[in-house]
Parts: structure tokens; sequence; C-alpha cells
């Protein structure tokens, strides 16, 4: 994933902390004791993920005009070329804490790929991604480490 | 906010339900923060009759971000240097998720600073684990 431009906002970063249910005053508030011990407001350790927002290819959200994979008149639309695939692992190391004014560069790396016997008898193919996000000036702020899976076999129904 | 190296030890542990009953609103808001709108988590008439699954369920990414935040009010958001997780089940409509934090391991120095290493760890409403991972968070 390569995002070639990811603007920081305070409200994207409130409406990021609610969706994860974090009421932590240091995410919106900055005349708050929490923000101000912080440096400012700062963005949730995950909030990197949110630069799909601004990923022109992102195949998870729908676009006018463009067939969508959800329901509409009927339970399916179309299919979604490279589906199937499950996140296994994810991690952020920070070079520095993200904040509201960043304008982040993304660039992807792929990393190692593997393959591991499932329980059920099938295989399972990981993939690992590399992607380092870069302030306006050049300077990294956050290396993300994504590894998916794509298990030969359904996806059990069971939790 | 930062926590003082010498008030922290080995086994210290703090545990918190940072989900109750997680609704498929709440799931439907992190799709439209994250901008992984994927059916499969925001659309219950494809998950169920297109894809085979008894219901919509929680992004993964959805369950570490609930999961960060036993961490980050302990030591401070501003103070996380790395924050990793395995996603090792999945996380339903209904569901409630309670966090375990515990310090793992000797408080080391790298490059002038004190940084802890803490297990992170979620259980859902059966004690099945849902997410199991680490965070580095540095000290005073």
């Amino acid at each position: 994933m390569a995002v070639q431009k990811f603007p920081v906002e305070a409200t994207h970063i409130m409406m990021f902390a609610r969706a994860i249910g974090d009421p932590n005053p240091a995410y919106f508030d900055p005349e708050s004791a929490e923000a101000k011990a912080a440096g400012g407001i700062v963005a949730p350790p995950t909030f990197p993920w949110a630069s799909m927002q601004f990923d022109e290819d992102n195949p998870l959200r729908p676009k006018p005009g463009k067939p969508w994979f959800g329901s509409g008149r009927e339970p399916s639309g179309e299919t979604l070329e490279g589906g199937g695939g499950l996140h296994a692992e994810q991690s952020f190391e920070f070079h520095q804490p993200v904040r509201p004014g960043m304008v982040l560069t993304s660039t992807g790396r792929e990393g190692a790929a593997w393959t591991k016997e499932s329980k059920r008898g099938g295989s399972l193919a990981f993939t690992e991604t590399l992607t380092d996000y870069r302030d306006q000036s050049g300077q990294l702020v956050v290396t993300a480490r994504t590894v998916g899976v794509i298990p030969e076999v359904t996806p059990s129904k069971e939790a | 906010m930062s926590v003082s190296k010498s008030s922290l030890s080995i086994g210290d542990s703090k545990t918190m339900v940072v989900v109750d009953n997680l609704t498929r609103s709440q799931i439907v808001m992190y799709a439209g923060a994250s901008g992984d709108y994927n059916p499969l988590h925001t659309d219950e008439v494809f998950a169920t009759q297109v894809a085979g699954y008894p219901s919509v369920f929680a992004h993964g990414m959805l369950t570490m971000g609930a999961t960060g935040r036993l961490v980050t009010d302990w030591f401070g958001p501003e103070n996380v240097a790395y924050y990793g997780v395995r996603f090792v089940n999945q996380v339903w409509p209904g569901d409630t998720l309670t966090v375990t934090a515990t310090v793992v391991s000797e408080i080391t120095e790298e490059s002038g600073q004190w940084l802890a290493t803490i297990g992170v760890e979620t259980v859902n409403q059966h004690g099945a684990v849902v997410v199991s991972g680490t965070a580095k968070v540095t000290l005073a």
C-alpha cells in the first residue's frame, strides 16, 4: 500500500478514537490535562491504519460508478479480485508520535513469505509487508508491519 | 504523562474491559474512521448470505485499537514506542472484551531512554484469546 498524501487531522483522530471506544481526552481536547501531558493532541497507536482513507486504490471502499461486492438489490454485487486474505499480525514501531498537522506519505516494501500447515490439513500462505510513514520533511514517523494469510480452506464459521 | 521507572516492576499488571457487548454500529464506526468498508464487517446480508458467516464480525484492527487503550491509559499514548499483535480469533457482535497488560521483562535502556516491555492479551466473554501481543513504552 502506498499513499501519496495522508493529512493527519484532529477531527479524524477524534473519530478514530471514538470508533475504537477510547475516550482519552488526549485524542480530542487540546485543553485537557491528558493532551497537555502528551505535548498536545496525539493519535492512538493504531491510527496509521486509517491511511486507507487516502489510498486511491483501496479496494475496500465503495466508489461512485464502480461495481461494489457488498449487497444492494442483491445480496452480492461483484467479486473482489484477490479477496479471501485475512489479517494475521500487525505492528507499529513509532519513531515519533503521530500528531495533527503532519502530512504523511507511506511506501510499502515486501517482506518475507512463508507457508504453514493448517490444523485442518490445508496450507496457509503468509506474506509480510513493511510500510514506512514519513512526514512532510521526510522524517520517518512510523514503520508498520502487516502479515496477511491466505488459507487454502474455507474460513471456519465458528468463533 | 509518563510512568516512572522506579514505580514499575516485572509482573505489574492491569486489566480493563474495553468493549462491553460489541454493537454492529461500533463496527460501522470503525469502518468509517479507518476506511476499511469490507462488507464482511459492515453488511449483514453479504456476510451471512454470500460469505456464509453467522453474522458480520469486527475488523481485527478494531480489536487491536480497543486493546491499545489499556496501554495508552497506563503509560500515555505519546510514550508508545512499539505496539504489535497477532489476531487469534474473530470478534463478533455481542462480544465483551477484557484486556490484561503485564510488565514482562526487565526495564532496559535504549539510546538514553528507559523502555518497558508489556505483554497484552485480550479475551472474549468465553475466555478465548482474540488478540495477543506486545507493547514497548518509554518511561520517565
